[in-house]
């Protein structure tokens, strides 16, 4: 079995599970709880803190834990977008191929008379900074830009636009789900403001993420209760959660530079392999990339019949195809990247992770060219192409 | 639970009546490729009964699954039969669809009567009595 599903969920790495397990055996006390077993959960909770904002470039009391990236994305935005609403500022920038727990949380803002604007993502899946720019406004509060694309794997020019947001002085926000833990990440020198991160995208459990905002931004409560989390997340603090995303994202980070090296070359094996499939196309460009990032589309056929397949072959992916959105429409991502409905239906993801080997690549290619051509064979679509009834697109 | 049913997964993996047949005397296509399914049926049909038929699909399991149980249930009926033909007998045949992938059955359905009224317009008959609404 061939794992090409990384960016969808990690494998805990052991680290993580065995700091999980223990603290769920010895360190289950209440972190708010005055005796001494409660006290050695809060510490380790701060210990985790102090960890996690390290790897980012930040300070501990810049971190708030949350139960994952969605959550930290809607607390963020809702928190930019309280702060417009006391300045009469209510508009906000994002982009169309945004993660849904943004795009959904700025669809209940406009419906609240929040004004949305997406500035245009490129061909090559990449937002243009100076676009940024000229798109913001006296009454933007708040510029919401990916780090990195969850489908197709872009790395956006956060840096340059951290600064042109510092600059204007508007708040600048980034889901940074996929991209924490595999490339360096430094709040400071991305001059952000608002982060979002999740531990399951890099080898920690599921249901904890972190939410970073800078000093002196007042976040706004997304769960009211306790006052864990200094007042601005309440409810008993997932400790084992916490201290193995830390473990998870302190090893990530030891072994970054390494591993997105090794990464790289498998990914780009891939995509050479890829390549040799007729009538395909790489979406996303081929180097401002994740490490682990692969997404194609194959003229012809249709996603959702390539993951199943190519499961049987032994190969786990994912697609953008409409049938395994459950809705008529494909990826957002593709559409917004000007991929056409017919093309789009036919994507793959593979997102390869540290243990992925250059057989285990080969092995990919040859499940999905083999699977791709058996697919095209009994495709109306295919038999129009090659007979010249219909022009190809890729 | 799987996604789908072991029937669905075994007609999707081995479909039965795969190809496209060189003579048919009734070819429909339904569907298209904006929202991500294209099945294209052919039959061959001599003294009104369906002796052969082939399809194409371009689109997800259960297309291709719903596809292939189409012509199987049709394969070697009067034309009056397979007129008859309901979405709902393709996915109960199927051992059941998910909620969401009705669909497919409904074009399978679709498919089958586009193509017997190309051949009823071939051969100079109508069959607008027998049209039908596809069942839930």
């Amino acid at each position: 079995m061939i794992y090409a599903d990384n960016a969808a969920t990690t494998k805990m790495s052991p680290a993580a599970v065995q700091t999980m397990v223990s603290l769920m055996q010895e360190a289950w006390g209440n972190p708010s709880s005055l005796y001494a077993h409660g006290q050695k959960a809060k510490e380790i909770l701060e210990k985790a803190r102090g960890d996690i904002a390290t790897a980012i470039g930040a300070d501990s009391r810049e971190i708030i834990f949350t139960s994952g990236g969605s959550e930290a994305d809607n607390q963020a935005i809702l928190t930019a977008a309280d702060i417009g609403a006391k300045k009469g500022k209510k508009h906000i920038l994002s982009s169309a191929f945004e993660h849904h727990a943004v795009l959904h949380a700025l669809k209940k803002l406009e419906r609240q008379g929040y004004e949305v604007t997406l500035v245009d993502v490129h061909e090559n899946g990449l937002i243009v900074p100076e676009e940024v720019e000229a798109a913001i406004r006296e009454d933007t509060c708040l510029v919401t830009i990916m780090y990195a694309n969850n489908e197709i794997g872009t790395i956006q020019p956060i840096r340059e636009i951290g600064r042109i947001c510092r600059e204007k002085g508007v708040l600048f926000h980034t889901d940074a789900v996929q991209a924490v833990g595999h490339i360096p990440v430094d709040v400071g020198e991305d001059h952000i403001d608002m982060l979002s991160a999740s531990a399951h995208k890099f080898h920690g459990p599921k249901g904890v993420g972190f939410l970073y905002r800078k000093k002196g931004i007042p976040a706004s409560v997304l769960i009211e209760g306790g006052a864990q989390e200094r007042g601005r997340r309440a409810g008993t603090e997932n400790v084992p959660g916490v201290a193995a995303m830390a473990e998870a994202l302190k090893e990530s980070c030891a072994n970054m530079a390494r591993s997105a090296a090794q990464m790289t070359a498998i990914r780009d094996r891939l995509i050479e392999g890829l390549r040799a499939i007729p009538h395909s196309a790489l979406n996303g460009d081929a180097v401002k990339r994740l490490p682990g990032n692969v997404n194609f589309c194959f003229e012809g056929i249709e996603g959702e019949s390539l993951l199943l397949l190519l499961d049987d072959k032994g190969v786990q992916a994912s697609s953008g195809s409409a049938c395994t959105s459950g809705s008529l429409d494909p990826s957002h991502v593709l559409l917004a990247i000007g991929r056409v409905h017919d093309v789009a239906h036919g994507s793959l993801r593979l997102s390869i992770g540290e243990d992925t080997t250059a057989l285990d690549a080969d092995a990919i290619v040859e499940a999905v060219r083999q699977t791709v051509e058996y697919l095209r064979g009994f495709s109306p679509i295919w038999r129009d192409l090659t007979t010249g009834k219909k022009p190809f697109i890729l | 639970m799987a996604l789908y049913s072991e029937k669905v997964m075994d007609h999707f993996r081995n479909p039965r009546n795969v190809g496209v047949i060189e003579d048919a005397n009734g070819i429909g296509e339904v569907g298209n490729a904006k929202c991500g399914d294209i099945m294209k049926m052919y039959l061959k049909i001599e003294d009104d009964i369906i002796q052969d038929v082939k399809f194409e699909t371009f689109g997800c399991g259960s297309a291709i699954a719903s596809s292939s149980m189409a012509t199987e249930l049709i394969k070697g009926k009067p034309v009056a039969d397979a007129m008859k033909l309901t979405n709902k007998a393709v996915a109960e045949a199927l051992d059941g669809l998910p909620d969401y992938k009705m669909h497919c059955s409904v074009l399978a359905e679709e498919a089958i009567r586009s193509a017997l009224e190309d051949y009823r317009r071939r051969t100079g008959e109508s069959c607008s009595g027998v049209q039908k609404t596809p069942e839930a």
